[in-house]
């Protein structure tokens, strides 16, 4: 049996960090994820790995731009103000096609905002974020042992595909302790393969060159379209979601991160009393899992979005289900979380009572 | 015939675009022959800047990146925290080094990192045109100070060298110009020393170095190398600002 340990959310992203294979991180702290680069910098320590208290959010995704450019795995974490920090060099690893892991811890916003959490980043984590065309690849956990698993995925899917991936959590997450299973072998850094692309000196090879730009007339535009041709793949192929009791629903509930938590005690209760209610996940925000959507819009009749924040993935719904349904909302913003019963009270309310 | 002169191995064949003058030319011709002549070319991984000298990626012939303005010490950080065999050199600019990126220098600088950064003082935004650098003389004309640089409204400049010369971390700091034949041995002498710095493990080491922008300027490339002897050179002083090599002795 696997080695299973009692973790704190933050705690359990640099276990998982470590088991892909990551050697390098670079952070600057920032409140709800501080416990990351505290136990990053012993652990790293102990692995020969590479920790950098860097002077500002700026530098650290700078570093990683270099680290992972020079071919090896890089993750810094962050929450929201820092993050929006990291976006110019997010959009410079998105235009030069360098994969690296980005961690938000979300926190309120906007500006300093507060330290509860939150998901109000969604817009930012889904549409780029930066400036130009670019989308990053963005996976949402939901528990301590997601936290712990993701990171190898997002590395694979980032290398895979060639683009920065992040992965939005929040401070509620970050905060919580629960059980943990080290569910997979670590991987030995040595041994991932080295890139064809990477930054390493040109001994017995052509020299490389690792940039977003070029200004001869029409080359920019065809880079763009070609990375866009990536994105159609990872479109049809990356969309991950977790459903229950989706099929004979007649609401179905769309919530990720905490409030997926939340929201399926509020399915629970709902069921209890006899009312048709599903829960659909979406683990990958983008790409968003619109397939499905455009499924189950076809036979249920009303979606509620359950988002801490005054709504923004519900956007996407309304993509997905091509407005087929009824999209209802309850958020809380500003570092609110909801509670079962106060999603339940919407549910009866969009249902008409219990049956 | 004997051929006497050529294109340094360190650099690519690819035609350069600089202006009738500028500096740049010189001290890449100056990298190029340094990155054979200290055999480092294989493993050298350079950083180029946003400004004119972006292009140095075209340049230069080794691996090459292009990070963010002013980023080039964090990106050099993060190389040569990855790959240590990795010889690092970020050259920058002024508006890249001395006014957007002024945390990534002072704070490589301050952790001793141990990579060789190429700072080039020209007084001037040169790629968008002319616009007023944090080294801008003061009194001196842009585009952007259209009468003169304006102390009481638009601050002093920055001296780069003296201000990271106040840190403990900094192995090497010199200011070098080329002007004159003289001065641009004494480039090739420092950058030489800054490389090996690197390649001895010493840590962080930066030459400055006065370097021409006729056309920023609005002068002859001939004015320009003696506005650099008779002006320039006056409030940025030549020489060694930190050689913690001799300290030690």
């Amino acid at each position: 049996m696997a080695d299973k340990r009692l973790m704190y959310g933050n705690h359990a992203i640099v276990e998982g960090v470590l088991a892909a294979g990551c050697r390098f991180f670079a952070g600057y702290p920032i409140t709800p994820q501080n416990e990351i680069p505290e136990l990053m910098s012993i652990r790293m320590n102990e692995e020969g790995g590479v920790f950098i208290q860097t002077e500002s959010e700026i530098a650290a995704i700078n570093m990683l731009f270099g680290a992972a450019a020079a071919g090896k795995r890089a993750m810094t974490s962050s929450s929201s103000p820092g993050i929006s920090l990291m976006q110019e060099g997010i959009s410079y690893l998105a235009g030069a096609d360098i994969p690296v892991l980005v961690v938000n811890v979300v926190r309120g916003g906007p500006g300093l905002g507060n330290i509860a959490p939150a998901q109000s980043d969604y817009y930012q984590a889904t549409r780029g974020g930066g400036h130009g065309d670019y989308f990053t690849i963005t996976l949402a956990p939901n528990s301590a042992q997601d936290l712990y698993e993701f990171p190898k995925l997002a590395f694979d899917l980032a290398e895979q595909y060639r683009t920065p991936a992040l992965l939005l959590a929040d401070g509620l997450l970050g905060q919580m302790m629960e059980p943990v299973e080290f569910s997979f072998k670590p991987i030995d850094p040595e041994s991932l393969p080295e890139k064809e692309w990477a930054l390493s000196g040109c001994s017995g090879r052509e020299r490389r060159v690792v940039r977003s730009y070029d200004l001869k007339p029409g080359k920019l535009e065809e880079m763009n379209v070609r990375r866009f041709e990536k994105y159609d793949i990872i479109r049809k192929k990356e969309q991950r979601f977790k459903a229950e009791y989706c099929n004979d629903a007649d609401l179905i509930i769309v919530a990720y991160g905490t409030c997926s938590r939340v929201s399926g005690a509020a399915m629970r209760m709902a069921r209890d009393k006899g009312l048709k209610v599903g829960l659909l996940r979406p683990v990958t925000l983008w790409p968003f899992p619109t397939d499905v959507f455009a499924d189950l819009s076809k036979s249920t009749e009303n979606f509620l979005v359950v988002e801490m924040s005054c709504g923004q993935m519900i956007d996407d719904v309304k993509l997905a289900t091509e407005c087929r349904s009824k999209i209802h909302f309850h958020g809380r913003p500003g570092g609110g979380v909801p509670t079962p019963p106060e999603i339940y009270e919407k549910i009866e309310k969009i249902l008409g009572g219990a049956k | 015939m004997k051929k006497v002169f050529s294109r340094p191995g360190g650099l690519t064949d690819t035609l350069m675009r600089y202006c009738p003058g500028c500096g740049h030319g010189i001290v890449h011709r100056i990298i190029g022959e340094l990155l054979v002549e200290l055999n480092i070319r294989e493993k050298a991984v350079g950083i180029a800047p946003v400004g004119c000298s972006v292009f140095a990626d075209e340049y230069f012939n080794c691996d090459m990146i292009q990070p963010p303005h002013g980023r080039g010490p964090a990106v050099s950080t993060g190389i040569k925290r990855a790959r240590p065999d990795c010889i690092v050199f970020s050259y920058q600019g002024d508006g890249d080094l001395a006014s957007i990126g002024t945390a990534e220098i002072i704070h490589a600088a301050a952790r001793n990192e141990n990579i060789t950064v190429v700072f080039i003082n020209n007084a001037i935004f040169g790629m968008t045109g002319g616009q007023m650098a944090p080294t801008t003389l003061p009194g001196m004309r842009s585009t952007t100070s259209v009468k003169g640089r304006d102390i009481k409204k638009q601050g002093y400049p920055m001296k780069i060298c003296e201000m990271l010369a106040s840190l403990d971390g900094p192995y090497y700091l010199e200011r070098c110009a080329v002007d004159i034949p003289k001065n641009v041995v004494k480039t090739k002498k420092a950058l030489k020393k800054a490389f090996n710095n690197q390649i001895n493990g010493n840590g962080f080491s930066l030459v400055e170095i006065l370097s021409m922008c006729p056309t920023g300027w609005g002068q002859t490339p001939v004015q320009s190398k003696r506005w650099i002897q008779e002006t320039m050179s006056k409030y940025y002083p030549l020489g060694t600002y930190r050689d913690q090599s001799k300290e030690a002795e």
